[in-house]
């Protein structure tokens, strides 16, 4: 096996729970982003766009759609001869039983033998959780002249913000001589992205020492404190350009918008640095007669009859005659049936919105159930689910499964209220 | 598997003019997405034909590029694969292609050394989604020598003296084909498909290219009609094929109507090489209506009755009505375009007027500044 400088090593194993029903059924990674796209997609695409050919994807919970989409890794041509993309999934070791990944650092311990395969001299630790373009090789190049153990990539947050993350505080140089977790008096604002470099030889002496202290060893509180307390060199590295953490139903919804503004921040037009996904096949979308599109991503496959505004649409959605959409992302193979109308919501891939229904109307009450994840105006419907003919749904509610008519009483989904129909056991 | 495929790409369509003048005509852009060789190779893979040679010889740089990587149509098993032939100097023969059956010739040792019983023969320039499954089981059910699938044009506005004429007897038996009659007695035209055995089209290479007989149809499958069983197999879901810059421009158009368009959106798809651009972007003052669009374009104009390709740029105040605008050409602000084919990479200055009529659609060549 030809030696790597450098693979990288995704957690993609995260739940994402504060995304809510969009994570029901696949993993946070796998959620779609920016109409064609997956949150995966980004630190995937950055790999190849960097140079970095070898990725080792870290699933676990619900991973049937990051299987999917990755396979072989052929999108982001990771399918190469000698490295490439490979599922690394919890797994029975001899003579045990299996363990789940328990921490972010235990993840890796469990995959040291997948490294040392290739016999890196660094590892790049990425997570699937944020949508960015970044230079990883220039990361690579600051960690190799700093003679780094550690490279740690940061964002200047704003100083009141600073308390909800994870504080880099560094001297002059940028050189970290202590970490914070969520400080409720911050020293710096240099947060951490969660994208790390380190030298493979000091990270596998860490991973193996601290999973004999911590059964649920994880970067942010046990390795970058134990490289720190050890007297390694641990430098920041300061990434300025667009970098969001979609995990609220909020900021997901945000971000998609911002890519609808006529000079969006985060540019997909570029030529440069591409993002890659994958793609079974690419018809045209259209735009009927009587179709009517403003200020809106529509992608590829989609037919639409109706009205689309300020909205983001992935692959193959149908909006037919008559129907409107607002201020709302509608992901893969959805329909929108005839008069129905839909505000400001999220509605996940293969869903059916039957004919004459409005979505997302009323006042703005927050969710009975989950306060905390549907509070913004938002109503959520969740993957492969179905809404009958004529119910009107209010705000920040909450619809997943095959519902039906009598579901609704008085044809009405209140704000706030949810309406889940669990899926058949399997 | 049954039948091996072999394209035929080697057209280079002086009646596409411009469009033609640096592509092979399987290489021409269709239906915003694709390029015309993919619908017969989509056919193949999703017939179950995993091993294809595409035969080239003009132009192919266009068409290598599209076709260099096998997977994209699910060819690059080991059992089967995408082969490129095009005409290269030898030591001892001579080299370029002179005519379909040489072609072929030259290559025969892509059919010696298959082992499926078929060969089945396809032009790289047709646009239809067909399951060569049936027109080899209507081969066998019919004990042919070789089947050649054929449309009825009665009824089209196209003309049977551009084709190749069918004439059958009442099994559908072939007594007769005529290429491009001056006073054609039949509607049934081929399309250029044709279905064989692979031994039998080796045996009668081998007999008669060193006659100095080179072309596929006329010299070798029609020499054979009074001892041969050639059979016509009539298909009659859409079919064109691009003969003319006219043929061209109504193909492209035709994808605006709901079932030509679900060729397109429907299972099972027509394949080809990703690109991988960000979804179509409308601004603003977007006005789109009745119109194909394809990723990376971004629209601040006004579209209608066109289909667009991608990474197509529409700016403010501009009117595109009846027209096809192949990928990334830009056109400027206040520009007015109608019956219009606006080749690749074309940048239309501000204000531009360009207008051409039904009949005869306005061509703007590749690269063209305007």
């Amino acid at each position: 096996m030809r030696k790597k400088e450098m693979l990288a090593m995704l957690l993609a194993g995260g739940q994402g729970s504060r995304l809510g029903v969009l994570t029901t059924d696949k993993a946070k990674p796998g959620v779609a982003f920016g109409g064609k796209y997956r949150i995966i997609d980004f630190p995937l695409s950055n790999c190849i766009n960097s140079g970095v050919d070898t990725v080792g994807v870290l699933t676990q919970y619900q991973p049937l759609t990051l299987n999917q989409h990755i396979g072989i890794g052929t999108p982001w041509d990771l399918d190469g001869l000698n490295g490439g993309a490979t599922i690394l999934a919890p797994h029975q070791k001899t003579g045990e039983a299996g363990d789940w990944y328990s921490g972010t650092a235990n993840a890796i311990y469990q995959n040291i033998s997948y490294i040392d395969h290739y016999n890196p001299e660094y590892v790049l630790i990425l997570s699937g959780d944020h949508i960015y373009k970044m230079d990883y090789s220039e990361m690579l190049s600051f960690h190799k002249k700093n003679k780094c153990d550690c490279t740690i990539a940061v964002m200047e947050v704003p100083w009141d913000e600073a308390s909800r993350f994870g504080i880099m505080n560094a001297d002059e140089n940028d050189k970290i001589y202590e970490f914070e977790e969520k400080p409720a008096n911050p020293k710096s604002n240099l947060a951490s992205m969660g994208i790390y470099i380190f030298t493979w030889s000091k990270l596998r002496e860490a991973l193996i020492a601290d999973n004999k202290i911590h059964a649920d060893s994880d970067f942010g509180m046990h390795i970058i404190p134990a490289f720190l307390n050890s007297g390694s060199i641990l430098y920041a590295w300061r990434f300025k350009d667009y970098w969001k953490d979609v995990g609220t139903i909020d900021s997901y919804w945000r971000a998609n918008m911002e890519l609808i503004d006529t000079v969006p921040e985060f540019n997909l037009y570029e030529k440069f640095w591409r993002i890659y996904t994958k793609n079974d096949h690419q018809p045209p979308q259209y735009t009927a007669a009587d179709g009517d599109i403003k200020r809106s991503l529509i992608s590829e496959g989609c037919q639409i009859y109706g009205t689309v505004k300020n909205s983001v649409l992935s692959k193959d959605v149908l909006v037919e005659e008559g129907a409107e959409v607002h201020d709302s992302i509608i992901m893969e193979n959805c329909v929108v049936k005839a008069g129905t109308k839909i505000y400001k919501c999220i509605i996940d891939q293969n869903s059916v919105i039957d004919k004459n229904v409005t979505m997302g109307v009323g006042e703005n009450i927050v969710n009975e159930d989950k306060p905390n994840i549907y509070n913004t105006g938002i109503t959520v419907v969740g993957q492969d689910s179905y809404v009958p003919e004529g119910v009107k749904i209010g705000k920040n509610c909450v619809i997943y499964g095959a519902s039906k008519a009598s579901d609704y009483e008085n044809g009405e989904l209140p704000s706030g209220k949810s309406c889940v129909v669990e899926k058949e056991e399997l | 598997m049954k039948a091996i495929g072999i394209i035929l790409a080697g057209g280079n369509s002086d009646r596409l003019g411009d469009l033609c003048k640096e592509r092979a005509v399987a290489a021409m852009p269709i239906g915003g997405s694709y390029r015309a060789i993919d619908f017969s190779l989509s056919n193949m893979t999703n017939s179950g034909i995993n091993k294809v040679a595409v035969i080239t010889q003009y132009n192919l740089r266009s068409l290598q590029d599209h076709i260099s990587a096998s997977k994209w149509w699910d060819f690059g098993s080991k059992k089967g694969g995408l082969f490129v032939f095009s005409p290269y100097p030898s030591g001892t023969d001579q080299n370029w292609y002179r005519g379909t059956a040489d072609s072929i010739y030259q290559n025969i040792s892509y059919l010696k050394k298959s082992n499926e019983p078929y060969v089945v023969i396809a032009s790289g320039d047709g646009i239809y989604k067909m399951d060569f499954n049936d027109i080899i089981n209507y081969h066998e059910e019919k004990g042919a020598d070789i089947t050649i699938a054929y449309k009825d044009l009665a009824g089209t506005s196209k003309q049977p003296k551009r084709y190749g004429i069918l004439d059958m007897d009442d099994d559908g038996r072939i007594v007769e084909f005529e290429e491009k009659p001056e006073n054609p007695k039949k509607t049934t035209a081929s399309m250029g498909i044709y279905v064989m055995r692979r031994d039998v089209l080796i045996d009668m290479l081998e007999k008669k290219i060193p006659e100095g007989k080179y072309n596929l149809v006329k010299d070798i499958i029609m020499a054979g009609k009074n001892t041969l069983k050639i059979y016509g197999f009539e298909y009659k879901p859409y079919w064109v094929t691009l003969n003319s810059t006219k043929a061209y421009f109504d193909a492209n158009m035709k994808f605006l109507d709901r079932d030509t368009r679900m060729l397109l959106l429907t299972e099972p798809y027509i394949y080809t090489k990703p690109k991988d651009d960000p979804p179509v972007k409308y601004n603003v003052s977007a006005d789109v209506k009745h119109s194909l669009i394809s990723g990376g374009t971004i629209i601040d104009g006004t579209i209608k009755d066109s289909v667009v390709f991608r990474k197509v740029k529409v700016s403010e105040g501009a009117v595109v009505k009846n027209s096809i605008i192949l990928e990334s050409t830009h056109i400027g602000k206040d520009c007015v375009i109608e019956y219009a084919i606006i080749d690749k990479e074309v940048i239309i200055s501000d204000g531009k007027v360009i207008k051409g009529t039904p009949e005869e659609p306005a061509v703007i060549a590749k690269g063209s500044v305007i």
